[in-house]
């Protein structure tokens, strides 16, 4: 078990194309399944509504049913090209449920030049809510740092 | 579920010592549990209740003492919570591949 998630594909596409269809709330949304009111800017808070993707018929089915539902996240970091981020509620799937107070997870797209496209890393952390300074600190640390002991977590979580 | 709770209960260092000394160990005593760390017991209670709060950790008293041990459940649902979530992330990356190769 980890605290991070990572996930990286290759896509045939210039990095342009990808950072338009990252940060452009419009074709965000179209892929995602998600539609926005306002652009995405730095420190933004956006609030849309599932709407289901437009590009795979069998995930908008799983999608209709929510159609509707409010979906947020507060824009981080837009670096042209290169970097797109932002927080939002991991766990916001009870609509009844006040999720305000609640820790916020952190997603960053990286985009990479590579022949014949871009490579797009998506990672997301702070699943323990543990502040990402004092989790480098914890990785350094001889014994007792968080990638140890979900090491050993997972150890007992396996047996 | 609240997955949230768990994560949040993961994220300090005692409490993950706790929790895996308990998945080594079996089931521990407030005394043994702070036995060999720089923490008194006092603080060692207090994460401990943390940690049943979160449902991490069950309590049964035995004869004068509480003896503790893990609820491995709790932990294996934090871990399918993140397969989902991973899950989510490979099915949204698809997604987004079909939309800028065609």
């Amino acid at each position: 078990m980890t605290d991070r998630i990572e996930k990286s594909v290759f896509l045939k596409a210039p990095r342009s194309r990808v950072w338009r269809a990252l940060t452009d709330a419009e074709e965000f949304g179209s892929w995602f399944g998600v539609r926005f009111p306002n652009q995405f800017a730095p420190g933004a808070q956006m609030r849309g509504t599932i709407a289901p993707t437009s590009v795979d018929p069998e995930v908008a089915r799983t999608q209709k049913p929510y159609e509707g539902r409010a979906f947020e996240f507060v824009v981080d970091r837009i670096e042209p090209q290169k970097l797109f981020s932002f927080r939002w509620h991991p766990f916001a799937v009870e609509p009844e449920f006040d999720y305000s107070k609640e820790p916020m997870t952190l997603v960053v797209f990286t985009l990479e030049e590579v022949a014949g496209g871009t490579r797009l890393t998506v990672t997301e952390t702070g699943f323990d809510k543990i502040p990402l300074a004092r989790r480098g600190k914890a990785f350094e640390m001889n014994e007792g740092g968080w990638a140890e002991q979900m090491k050993l977590i997972e150890k007992y979580v396996a047996s | 579920m609240r997955p949230e709770r768990v994560f949040a209960a993961l994220g300090d260092e005692t409490r993950l010592r706790i929790v895996s000394r308990l998945g080594e160990r079996g089931r521990l005593s407030i005394v043994t549990l702070t036995e060999g760390t720089r923490v008194t017991r006092q603080a060692i209670s207090k994460h401990l209740r943390v940690l049943e709060d979160a449902g991490l950790v069950r309590s049964a008293r035995q004869g004068r003492e509480n003896i503790f041990e893990l609820d491995v459940e709790r932990l294996k649902e934090a871990q399918r919570f993140l397969e989902r979530r991973s899950q989510q992330w490979d099915s949204a990356l698809h997604r987004l591949k079909r939309f800028v190769e065609r």
